[in-house]
């Protein structure tokens, strides 16, 4: 299980090398990643670059908090979180999720469930920069709907 | 105690963090909140909407009865916005 928080880019081919290097005998048959990208345009107005502020030590204790959620929730083999803060530019790399399991379903879920909570838990905070200047980014109502569908 | 800002918060308080000498009356963060509010204008408008306002004690979700003493992190933040 991997969770980090860096400034620099990551690579998704060297991240899914990492989350298939399984010992013989243990291949878990399905890997499903999500990689969030910053925007060039959103609602209607050109991005030109976003900046990501987080909470150092709760980030990290929110994260695992969520993936020893979904470790309790679905059979999972190997997990890693990545979250980029500091200065991105349009297409740049933000997040990445990826789950390893036994059967697809358990991976598609478990990505999703840890991207809904990540959205709505883990203490990042976004600033956009615009043509009229920055602004930090307001938190969607659709967010918190998505984890309806979670609650049991 | 210490007592950390993130986001539009910072920015309206004008710090990131700040120690604080936690006076004996004060026992959970809705006490806390209000004597901060008197701390300055910035203090005020940060904190005048606190429906919205997320806080954290010691790094974990917590709310305005949460008890704290002077060895408490205390975290006061806009909703967050990752992903």
């Amino acid at each position: 299980m991997t969770v980090r928080i860096q400034e620099n880019d990551f690579n998704i081919a060297d991240e899914v090398s990492k989350l298939t290097e399984i010992p013989k005998g243990q291949v878990p048959g399905a890997l499903v990643t999500f990689t969030g990208i910053v925007r060039d345009i959103y609602q209607g107005h050109e991005i030109k670059s976003m900046t990501l502020e987080h909470y150092p030590g709760m980030t990290e204790r929110e994260l695992n908090h969520i993936l020893d959620q979904a470790k309790s929730r679905w059979p999972l083999g190997k997990v890693t979180i990545i979250h980029r803060v500091g200065k991105l530019k349009p297409a740049d790399n933000i997040v990445f999720v990826g789950c390893t399991s036994a059967h697809r379903d358990a991976a598609f879920e478990a990505a999703r469930f840890i991207m809904d909570y990540l959205k709505t838990d883990a203490p990042f905070w976004k600033a956009e920069e615009k043509e009229s200047g920055i602004s930090w980014v307001d938190a969607r109502e659709s967010d918190r709907v998505s984890l309806k569908k979670w609650e049991d | 105690m210490k007592i950390l800002y993130f986001a539009w918060m910072r920015e309206y308080i004008g710090t990131s963090s700040e120690e604080l000498e936690l006076p004996a009356e004060i026992k959970n963060v809705g006490m806390l909140t209000d004597h901060l509010k008197k701390q300055s204008e910035g203090h005020a408008k940060a904190l005048s909407n606190l429906k919205v306002v997320r806080v954290a004690v010691n790094q974990v979700y917590a709310n305005l009865d949460t008890p704290i003493t002077n060895d408490s992190e205390v975290a006061f933040f806009p909703p967050v916005t990752g992903g």
